[in-house]
C-alpha cells in the first residue's frame, strides 16, 4: 500500500509548499496586509477635530487615486484635536503645501478614508511635514441633528 | 450507568492525552516518521479537501450574490466569501473531512495494529507504541489541518470568482478590491489558530480511539465510527468557543 520513499517525500513536500502558498497568498492578497509593505513612504501629520470611523490602514487619496495609507491615529490632550499620521508613497512627493486635506467616506456605508485636495502652491511637503488646512469627517449625525433644527427654527418663524 | 461511564472515558482520553503529548519529542528526534505522518493526513487528503473547498466556493459564490443582490450591493460579495471561508467554513468544513478521511484512517490503523497484536510485538521489543505510533500521526494532523485548511480556502475563493465574476457578472476590481479593503490580518489568524486547534483534537481523538478499539472487527469498526461522531461533535464545540473567545 505503502508508495516508496522517495513518492512519499515527493508528495509530502508538494503538499507542504502548496500548504504555506496558500497560507502566504491569504496573508497577502486576501487582506489589504500586503498592499503596505512594498514601498517606500514618507509621513504627513494632519489634526482634526473628528476623525469619525476613520481607522488605521484606511487609504489615503489625491483625484480618487490611493497615494498611501494612515499610519497612526492618536489624540493630542494639549490641542484637543486627533493627530492622523499618513504613510505617502514616495512616489508623490510632489504635493504641494497648501494642499488641502479631509474625511470622507466611500459609499454610503463604506468606510472613510482621507482625501487630499491638491493646491497651488509650488512648495511641496516634505517628510514629517504638517498639513494646516483640515477638514473633519461629516458624522451623519450631526448632519441630521442640524437638518432638524433648522426645519424646527424655519417652522417657528413662519406664522 | 451510561453517563458515570462517558465521565470515564473523557477521563482516559485526557490522561490519554497527557502521556503523547509527552512523548512528542520523538517527532524531532525521528522526523521520517512525521514526514510519513505528514503524507499519510494531509498529502493524501488534498484532493478531497481541495474539490470540496471548490465547490463550497462555488455554492458561496451563488447564495452569496443572491442575498447580496437583494440589497443592490453585490460588489461586496469578495468580503462576504472571503471572511466566510477564512474565519469558519475554511477551518470547519476541512476538519469534517479531515475526521472522515485522515482520522478514521488512524483509528482503524491503530485498531488494526491492536488486533494483529503488532502493539504488543513493539512493546515486547521496548519499543513505546505511544511514542512510535501514537505521537507522529498526533503531529502530523497537527500540522496537516492548517495547511489543508488555507488550500480550501484559497480554492474556494477561486470557485466564489468563477461564479461571481465570470458567471453572475460582479466587477473583478470591486471584488478583490473590497475583499482586500475589510479582510484584516487578524482574520486569517483565526482560521489558521482554529485549524490547528481542529488539528490538535481530531489527531488526539484518532489515536486515542485507535488505541482504545476493541481488538475485533467489530471492535475496529465501532472505534472508527466514534472518531467521526466524537470529532465532529468537538470541532462544533471548539469552533464556537473559539469564535466566542476571539470575536
Amino acid at each position: 500500500m505503502m508508495k516508496s520513499r522517495q513518492a512519499v517525500e515527493w508528495t509530502t513536500g508538494l503538499f507542504v509548499v502548496l500548504g504555506f502558498a496558500a497560507i502566504f497568498f491569504l496573508v497577502t492578497q486576501v487582506t489589504g496586509q500586503g498592499l503596505k509593505v512594498n514601498q517606500s513612504t514618507y509621513s504627513l501629520t494632519a489634526l482634526f477635530d473628528n476623525v469619525g470611523g476613520l481607522k488605521v490602514g484606511a487609504p489615503v487619496s489625491m483625484s480618487g487615486v490611493t497615494v498611501g495609507r494612515v499610519q497612526s491615529i492618536r489624540y493630542d490632550q494639549k490641542r484637543a484635536k486627533a493627530v492622523v499620521v499618513l504613510a505617502v508613497d514616495q512616489q508623490f512627493n510632489q504635493i504641494p503645501n497648501d494642499s488641502d486635506v479631509a474625511i470622507y467616506t466611500a459609499g454610503l456605508l463604506g468606510g472613510n478614508y482621507v482625501g487630499i485636495t491638491a493646491g497651488a502652491s509650488d512648495v511641496v511637503f516634505k517628510n514629517n511635514d504638517q498639513i494646516e488646512l483640515t477638514q473633519s469627517a461629516i458624522v451623519l449625525e450631526n448632519l441630521i441633528s442640524k437638518f432638524l433644527f433648522e426645519k424646527a427654527k424655519d417652522g417657528t418663524a413662519k406664522p | 450507568m451510561n453517563i458515570t461511564l462517558g465521565i470515564r472515558r473523557v477521563g482516559q482520553w485526557s490522561l490519554f492525552s497527557v502521556a503523547l503529548l509527552a512523548r512528542s519529542a520523538v517527532v524531532l528526534k525521528r522526523p521520517r516518521l512525521l514526514i510519513e505522518q505528514i503524507y499519510n493526513c494531509g498529502a493524501r487528503s488534498l484532493i478531497i479537501v481541495m474539490l470540496s473547498g471548490l465547490f463550497v466556493g462555488m455554492v458561496l459564490g451563488l447564495q452569496g450574490y443572491d442575498l447580496l443582490r437583494r440589497f443592490g450591493s453585490t460588489e461586496s460579495l469578495g468580503t462576504a466569501v472571503a471572511l466566510g471561508l477564512l474565519r469558519e467554513l475554511g477551518p470547519v468544513v476541512t476538519a469534517l473531512l479531515f475526521a472522515g478521511r485522515a482520522g478514521t484512517a488512524l483509528t482503524s490503523e491503530i485498531g488494526l495494529m491492536a488486533a494483529t497484536d503488532q502493539l504488543v510485538a513493539m512493546d515486547m521489543m521496548a519499543v513505546d507504541p505511544l511514542r512510535r505510533v501514537g505521537a507522529p500521526r498526533l503531529w502530523g494532523s497537527v500540522i496537516a489541518m492548517p495547511l489543508l485548511a488555507a488550500v480550501f480556502a484559497v480554492l474556494g475563493l477561486t470557485g466564489a470568482h468563477v461564479i461571481g465574476v465570470s458567471l453572475m457578472g460582479v466587477d473583478a476590481g470591486q471584488f478583490w478590491s473590497q475583499m482586500r479593503a475589510s479582510v484584516e490580518l487578524k482574520d486569517v489568524v483565526e482560521g489558521i489558530v482554529k485549524s490547528i486547534l481542529f488539528g490538535t483534537a481530531l489527531g488526539l481523538i484518532a489515536v486515542f480511539e485507535g488505541f482504545q478499539s476493541e481488538p475485533t472487527p467489530e471492535g475496529v469498526g465501532q472505534a472508527t465510527t466514534r472518531t467521526v461522531v466524537v470529532s465532529s461533535i468537538a470541532v462544533l464545540a471548539i469552533d464556537y468557543l473559539v469564535t466566542a473567545v476571539l470575536l
